[in-house]
């Protein structure tokens, strides 16, 4: 199989997701006897190419060009079809973040091949490959196969598979032309950096999360002092995001973001439904509440029955003790 | 201005999920089916747009069996003027790209200026329909929008949502938009809404209406086959903590530091 691998790189640094993304690419060329390429898109960004091949690249496309400076959709979209088209990809890989998904249906589009969303888990069998993706955001998991003989697109979700080094010293193939300035018809203008020095629920390890029970926008702040020495982002449910206390960009669940860190401190949230859809395939999972019938015990690895306002503050205290210790 | 919305009917996000016998379906028992919650973004948009135009039109379109009429008529209760459904045996178990197909050649039926989606459509969770509608009809599109402004004539200036900020991206019209929570705050319908929803026409296409190859939708198009479902393992029982408050907040950090080596 050949594959080819979207490697997404901001400012020249390259997303841990990518990472994943081509050791999973990796795994399935050792499996079937294939070829793995990848495809960098950006400006100055010559030096990507190696770390592409220190994660089993052996041929590198390199978009190197004003036009890939900023991500749009329409260059990013004609550079990575290009690459396909020269490569002869038999599957496009994509890490699912923000830019993955935004591109993946670009190119899939213009290929005209299948994208499978989200994809969490894959099995090669007699060379052919199935892959596992969530459905009802995790509630169910459906298994799927590409149809025999025909290139399609996959993403990613990224804090799934491994980073796993397999160094190849890969052969630079430039793309060049892939796109002129008129085929970029939406324009990035600007990237508006939300609040200095807090992760995205999106990207983070560690997930300190408030519901109703914070009963205002001013107590989210013990919730950051919590998060802050563990090296955290804040999270929120619904019931909070809709009061108005945080924005909704950090809302877990259903309709919110579905993540999956290895450490997820729910205080003041009871568990709906919604709200486990979206964190409950969390490594360990704590929950504070003072309602011990609260459903979210259900899925805590550890549970603490008690109000968030004394648990939570003492939380970081010794979090910041144990840090102190080293 | 011609304005659209495509919104999915869909089982509610209260739906508990079982594995049908066989593990080849989902058992969704007694769902309630509603508008996809993305989509009402997407409709709320689209109202909101032609109010301040002073004019124009909203379509609503769906691809789905004739109980995705109940979805359009929420629209058109919201407010929408009117709807289009795509119901065909053959549309049926059509993935993200046969129903982008069957949306794009009924949206090249008429002239439009902007189509409204939802970022995604909770169920199937593919997250890419409003992009392969804006490819297969060769205008731009932009993601996950949390804000747009109309300011500039024949162009939309937008919000989408990146990890930690947010990009502004300005596109011409014609264009797709995929709407994220944050957008605005869709409307109920009201009394008269109601009552005047049930007056406005639902437009019914076969895919004959939309020159449609029954081969390329439907499960004969599908690029992926389902080979099965499961639901995820159950987590395992956990641990609630006794004793003093101090006591249990010590032992939690010594848990999570010794035993579940996570901090
Ligand atoms: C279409 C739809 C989509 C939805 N999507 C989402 C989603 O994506 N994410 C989401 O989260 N929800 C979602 N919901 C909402 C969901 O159904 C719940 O309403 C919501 O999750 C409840 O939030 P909560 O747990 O913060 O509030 P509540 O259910 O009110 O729970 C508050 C909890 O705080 C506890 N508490 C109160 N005070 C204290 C204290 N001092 N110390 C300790 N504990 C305390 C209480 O015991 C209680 O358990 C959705 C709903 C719908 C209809
Ligand atoms: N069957 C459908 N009918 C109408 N619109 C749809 C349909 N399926 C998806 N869409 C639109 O595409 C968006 C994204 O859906 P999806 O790619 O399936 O997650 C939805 O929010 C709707 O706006």
């Amino acid at each position: 199989m050949k594959i080819l691998v979207f490697v997404e790189q901001r400012d020249g640094k390259v997303k841990k997701a990518s990472l994943e993304a081509l050791s999973v690419g990796r795994a399935l060329c050792d499996a079937t006897s294939g070829a793995l390429a990848a495809v960098v898109l950006g400006q100055g960004i010559s030096a990507i190419s190696e770390a592409a091949g220190k994660y089993g690249a052996e041929t590198v496309y390199l978009g190197d060009d004003p036009l890939f400076a900023n991500y749009s959709t329409d260059a990013y979209g004609l550079g990575t079809g290009k690459a396909a088209q020269v490569f002869g990809a038999d599957a496009i890989l994509f890490a699912a973040t923000a830019m993955g998904k935004d591109l993946a249906p670009r190119v899939a589009a213009r290929l005209e091949i299948g994208l499978l969303s989200d994809v969490t888990g894959y099995a090669v069998e007699n060379g052919a490959v199935t892959y596992k993706r969530p459905v009802y955001s995790g509630k169910a998991y459906v298994s799927a196969v590409p149809v025999a003989g025909k290139p399609y697109a996959v993403t990613l979700r990224p804090n799934v598979f491994a980073a796993t080094e397999s160094p190849k010293t890969p052969q630079v193939v430039k793309l060049e032309n892939a796109a002129v300035a008129s085929d970029v018809k939406a324009v990035v203008e600007n990237l508006l950096v939300s609040k200095e020095g807090l992760l995205d629920v999106a990207e983070a390890d560690i997930i300190v999360s408030g519901g109703r029970g914070m009963k205002g926008p001013e107590n989210y702040k013990i919730l950051e002092e919590l998060a802050k020495p563990l090296g955290g982002a804040v999270g929120a449910s619904r019931a909070a995001v809709d009061a108005g206390w945080i924005g909704h960009e950090h809302q877990v669940g259903q309709t919110g973001k579905v993540v999956s860190p290895t450490l997820y401190i729910a205080c003041g949230i009871s568990g709906a439904i919604q709200h486990l859809a979206g964190m409950s395939t969390s490594k360990v999972i704590v929950a504070i509440n003072k309602d011990p019938e609260a459903p979210i015990f259900k899925v805590a690895t550890y549970g603490i029955v008690g109000d968030l306002f004394e648990v939570v503050p003492k939380m970081t205290e010794a979090v910041k003790a144990l840090k102190a210790q080293g | 201005m011609n304005i659209l919305a495509c919104i999915k009917h869909v089982p509610d996000t209260e739906t508990r999920v079982k594995v049908a016998s066989g593990g080849n379906a989902l058992d969704l028992g007694e769902a309630n089916w509603v508008v996809n919650p993305y989509d009402e973004f997407a409709v709320e948009a689209a109202l909101q747009l032609k109010e301040k135009q002073g004019g124009g039109t909203v379509t609503v379109l769906s691809v789905g069996n004739d109980e995705a009429v109940k979805s359009l008529r929420q629209a058109l209760a919201m407010g929408a003027d009117k709807a289009v459904l795509c119901n065909d045996p053959c549309f049926e178990g059509s993935d993200a790209k046969g129903i982008a197909k069957i949306l794009a050649e009924a949206i090249k039926k008429a002239p439009f200026d902007i189509i409204f989606f939802g970022k995604h459509a909770v169920g199937d969770d593919n997250q890419q329909v409003g992009s392969l509608v804006a490819s297969l009809l060769n205008i731009p599109v932009v993601t996950v929008v949390t804000a747009i402004d109309y300011g500039e004539a024949g162009v939309v200036r937008c919000h989408r949502e990146v990890e930690g900020g947010v990009e502004v991206v300005k596109a011409p019209m014609p264009c797709a938009i995929t709407c994220q929570k944050g957008l605005n705050e869709p409307r109920y319908p009201s009394l008269k809404g109601i009552m005047a929803a049930k007056k406005k026409e639902v437009t019914v296409f076969k895919a004959a209406d939309l020159g449609i190859d029954p081969a390329q939708v439907g499960k004969a198009g599908a690029a992926f086959a389902v080979k099965g479902y499961e639901l995820p393992p159950p987590r395992p029982e956990g641990r609630v903590l006794g004793g003093e408050i101090d006591a249990q907040v010590k032992e939690l950090v010594h848990l999570l530091h010794d035993e579940a080596k996570v901090i």
